[in-house]
């Protein structure tokens, strides 16, 4: 029961298709296509660490907490900057959040379906407007307001705070801080939504069950189910909140100075580099600004993990990472 | 029946209620006082001189942005170049290749990438390029929008290929298609669309970056010839514009806005609507 | 490399009484999943040109051993097959053989069809052929002619054969996957139940169809429904929790099975 010819053309045509050698290329080069991300992020630390090696060397720690920053007699310190960014930054988280958690539970809860399409597209619409057109608007329209309208009332209010007290220009911390907000909104607003959906329905059926209103329902089945997970958006719009750099700088007033009052011009990390760097002159100047990079990048990495890691433990393959 | 509390519960129900209507509302409005803004300051200045000539030097009125126009997009071609094929492959590679274990550090450590401050981009790339080529260049702006995009299409690649059902590499493959081929041929070419959106939405975003191209890019006031000089891109002139004493300068920084959220609305608009029956779930 | 056909080891009652030729002859086939000896030491001869069923309880190990027929299971990291398949005499998991050629050689018809959605019907008709490198109008046009016809679906689209291949029906699009699969000329036809997800015309054009076909290939086809095995297949093989309780003549195993465990499935009693 020899079929010898049709065999033997069939072993002469299997000892070689060509495609192993194929295969082992193509993920070969998928594989270092993919390794670029670890070569991009020891890129990026190298470079900023590499860069601050001067202000390193001259400064040490202590650059982390002397407010000295004077480029003409070459003294730098980072205090202000550091300030500056936590009280921005927490400024726009104490503004965004619950306007963020709030709106989040408007549309996986409340809103009619008709409107919810059109709502998330206007947020996802906002987050994509660039931050220097948002700080384009925040010069011409949001300043001159803050500065003729919130500002003083806010003063009128709160004055016995040494916060709400000082001369008022407009732009400046508040500014800042507000303009952070809007533009951290939209991230928050969406990954809580992305959490507030996973959750399951038999948490809302059972506290319905038991003669709930809506909002009980809301707060009972749904917030406290996924605390973890919309903690893990909040810190998420927190790193967000750190680094931005274009609408924060064209508002703030860029003072390089430690200052007690809302009202008044201060600078963020990311602020500082943009402002001056390509005016710095010496090298210690520019490695100062280095450093300020090195420590803005390691402080949003160490938060960005952080959400990372909140987020992904929570809802697994559901909620997709915003950028 | 009903309990004591009855309609302090429902009270506090219908307060809750508005309260989060106000917000969603509240979070939208920004986007149309911009909008709003942007048309009312910039329209007027946008004009066929807007598009075709260059900056005036301080003091005379008129000019316009066009080489900050063609800026951009000479920079996101060198993006799209360096940064398309590079995500789009390692997208391949975590959705069709690799352990889990590697594919969810390489994940992680891109979902960490695309949470960097641009700036600090901007100064990974200074140190990168502009110093050893002593100058900034539009090769350097175009590097570090490259940069940012790969992990960006990295992750979106990954999830449409992610969506294509298994049963069609398995088919592929029981016909004797060789892996690559099958991945390349038919999965990708499946996914292709969503492949794209996520490539637009990537070039979206880094059109709008402004903080990586000042010390890379810097800006130019006159026509680039060549990649290794400076050149001018809209957020750069935008930011200038803004931050400078002259009205006439501050008119076209509005124009200049105006033209660059709706190159970046109607990219984003238009690609969300195609894909919205796809890929998003209503609420 | 050794081309002759060995006598088949009869572990069975031999059923090679006519001097058929073995399409197929598994040893000993065990199929692991991690821990889980899905498959245990199957052993039994395919007959060519002729149907093979494999009928047994959900979860008895059916799509396991059809799938080690075309070395599907290397897709599946965590999957080990031992044991020996011989394609007309040739071992196919021989380490000189690339699955790519055994599966250009044993083709597969799944349960669900999938033809590829951004092809129209003639170009998923050929596609196993071109991304094979194997092409030329002329051939290709013939081969698509060829391959339609032979899945009884010419006549149907023969003038709309750049319409996308998802405009077509559920019983039509698992046609075009028939004929996709016998575009690419292989020796053995795997089918992993193709009707069930068909209604019930479809489902009696498809058999229709394998009737057709068992002149020209040999085919092996996995099913739930014994009353589709009865009718269309010459051998069944009937197994249950990964074993091979019995391997017999489709009329042997229905009237009269050797083994209780074949008598009670197939009369219904469990299953």
């Amino acid at each position: 029961m020899n079929e010898s010819t049709p065999i033997q053309s069939a072993v002469a045509a299997k000892t070689f298709s060509g495609s192993h050698f194929g295969d082992r290329a193509f993920r070969w080069l998928t594989l270092f296509m993919a390794l670029s991300i670890f070569v991009l992020i020891a890129l990026i630390g190298f470079e900023l660490a590499n860069g601050s090696k001067l202000s390193l060397q001259k400064f040490g720690w202590h650059f982390l907490v002397s407010s000295d920053w004077d480029p003409v007699n070459e003294v730098f310190g980072a205090l202000p900057f550091i300030f500056g960014t936590l009280v921005t930054s927490a400024i726009a988280l104490v503004i965004a959040v619950p306007i963020s958690i709030a709106t989040a539970v408007y549309l996986t809860e409340l809103a009619p379906l008709w409107l919810r399409q059109p709502l998330i597209l206007f947020i996802e619409l906002l987050a994509a407007v660039p931050s220097v057109i948002l700080g384009l608007w925040g010069i011409f329209v949001m300043v001159p307001w803050l500065g003729a309208h919130l500002d003083p009332w806010l003063q009128r209010l709160f004055g016995f705070l040494p916060l709400f007290q000082g001369p008022i220009y407009g732009i400046g911390m508040l500014a800042g801080g507000i303009i952070v907000a809007i533009m951290v909104i939209p991230i928050i607003t969406s990954i809580s939504r992305e959490i507030l959906r996973s959750v399951p329905g038999l948490q809302r059926e059972a506290a319905y069950a038991l003669g709930a209103t809506h909002w009980e329902v809301t707060r009972i089945a749904v917030l406290s189910y996924a605390k973890k997970g919309l903690f893990g958006a909040v810190i998420l719009g927190l790193g967000r909140a750190l680094g931005e750099t274009m609408a924060v700088t064209m508002v703030i007033g860029n003072s390089p100075q430690f200052v007690k009052s809302l009202f008044a011009p201060g600078s963020t990390l990311a602020s500082v580099i943009a402002n001056e760097f390509t005016e710095a002159t010496t090298d210690i100047h520019t490695s100062a600004l280095f450093e300020i990079g090195l420590v803005l990048l390691g402080v949003t990495v160490v938060v960005n993990a952080l959400a990372q890691l909140l987020l992904k433990t929570f809802a697994g393959p559901g909620v997709k990472p915003q950028h | 029946m009903t309990a004591p509390n009855h309609r302090w519960r429902n009270f506090k129900n219908t307060l809750m209620q508005t309260i989060a209507f106000l917000c969603a509302i509240l979070v939208v409005v920004p986007l149309f006082l911009v909008l709003y803004h942007l048309i009312k300051q910039g329209f007027s200045s946008i004009n066929f001189a807007f598009f075709t000539q260059l900056p005036k030097p301080v003091g005379e009125s008129g000019g316009g942005m066009a080489n900050a126009i063609v800026g951009t997009f000479i920079l996101l071609a060198q993006a799209a170049v360096f940064g398309v094929p590079v995500g789009v492959l390692g997208g391949v590679f975590l959705s069709e290749y690799g352990s889990s274990r590697l594919n969810r550090w390489i994940r992680f450590a891109a979902d960490v990438l695309n949470g960097v401050p641009s700036i600090t981009w901007g100064m990974v790339v200074y140190a990168l390029v502009v110093v050893p080529m002593h100058g900034y260049s539009a090769l350097a702006g175009g590097i570090v929008l490259g940069m940012m995009m790969i992990p960006l299409v990295m992750r979106t690649t990954e999830e449409v290929l992610q969506l294509v059902p298994g049963g069609y590499r398995e088919a592929a493959l029981a016909l004797g298609i060789a892996k690559w081929r099958a991945i390349v041929q038919i999965v990708v070419r499946t996914a292709l669309k969503g492949i794209i959106t996520g490539i637009l939405l990537a070039l979206a975003r880094v059109a709008g970056e402004t903080a990586p191209l000042i010390f890379t890019a810097l800006g130019n006031q006159f026509w680039t010839h060549k990649l290794t000089e400076p050149i001018s891109a809209m957020p750069l002139q935008i930011f200038a514009y803004a931050i400078s004493p002259y009205d006439d300068w501050h008119r076209q920084a509005w124009a200049g806005a105006l033209v660059l959220v709706m190159f970046v609305l109607v990219i984003n608009i238009s690609v969300r609507l195609l894909t919205r029956d796809r890929f998003h779930h209503n609420t | 490399m050794d081309v002759t056909i060995k006598q088949p080891v009869a572990a069975q009652p031999s059923i090679q009484e006519h001097g058929e030729t073995v399409a197929l002859a598994l040893r000993n086939l065990s199929v692991f999943f991690g821990d889980n000896h899905a498959l245990k030491n199957v052993s039994l001869d395919i007959t060519a040109k002729a149907v093979t069923a494999i009928i047994g309880p959900s979860g008895c190990g059916k799509s396991t051993l059809l799938r080690a027929l075309n070395r599907m299971h290397e897709l599946n990291p965590g999957a080990r097959v031992e044991g020996e398949i011989r394609l007309f005499g040739d071992d196919i998991y021989s380490r000189a053989v690339e699955p790519v050629i055994v599966r250009r050689r044993v083709g597969m018809v799944f349960q669900k069809s999938n033809p590829f959605p951004t092809m129209s019907i003639a170009e998923n008709v050929t596609v196993g052929l071109r991304l094979n490198g194997i092409g030329g109008r002329k051939m290709l046009a013939e081969r698509t002619e060829q391959s339609l016809r032979m899945a009884a679906l010419w006549d149907e689209v023969k003038d709309r054969l750049h319409a996308p291949a998802v405009s077509l029906s559920g019983g039509q699009q698992q046609r075009l996957c028939i004929a996709r699969a016998l575009a690419v000329q292989p020796e053995v036809l795997l089918m992993d139940e193709p009707a069930s997800a068909l209604d019930p015309l479809a489902t009696s054009k498809i058999e229709d169809l394998i009737l057709e076909l068992k002149k020209d290939y040999t085919i092996v086809i996995v099913t739930h429904n014994m009353q589709q095995a009865a009718r269309m297949s010459d051998f069944t093989a009937f197994l249950y929790l990964g074993e091979l309780i019995e391997f017999d003549t489709t009329a042997n195993i229905f009237a009269s099975p050797s083994k209780k465990q074949t008598e009670d499935y197939v009369t219904g009693r469990f299953g």
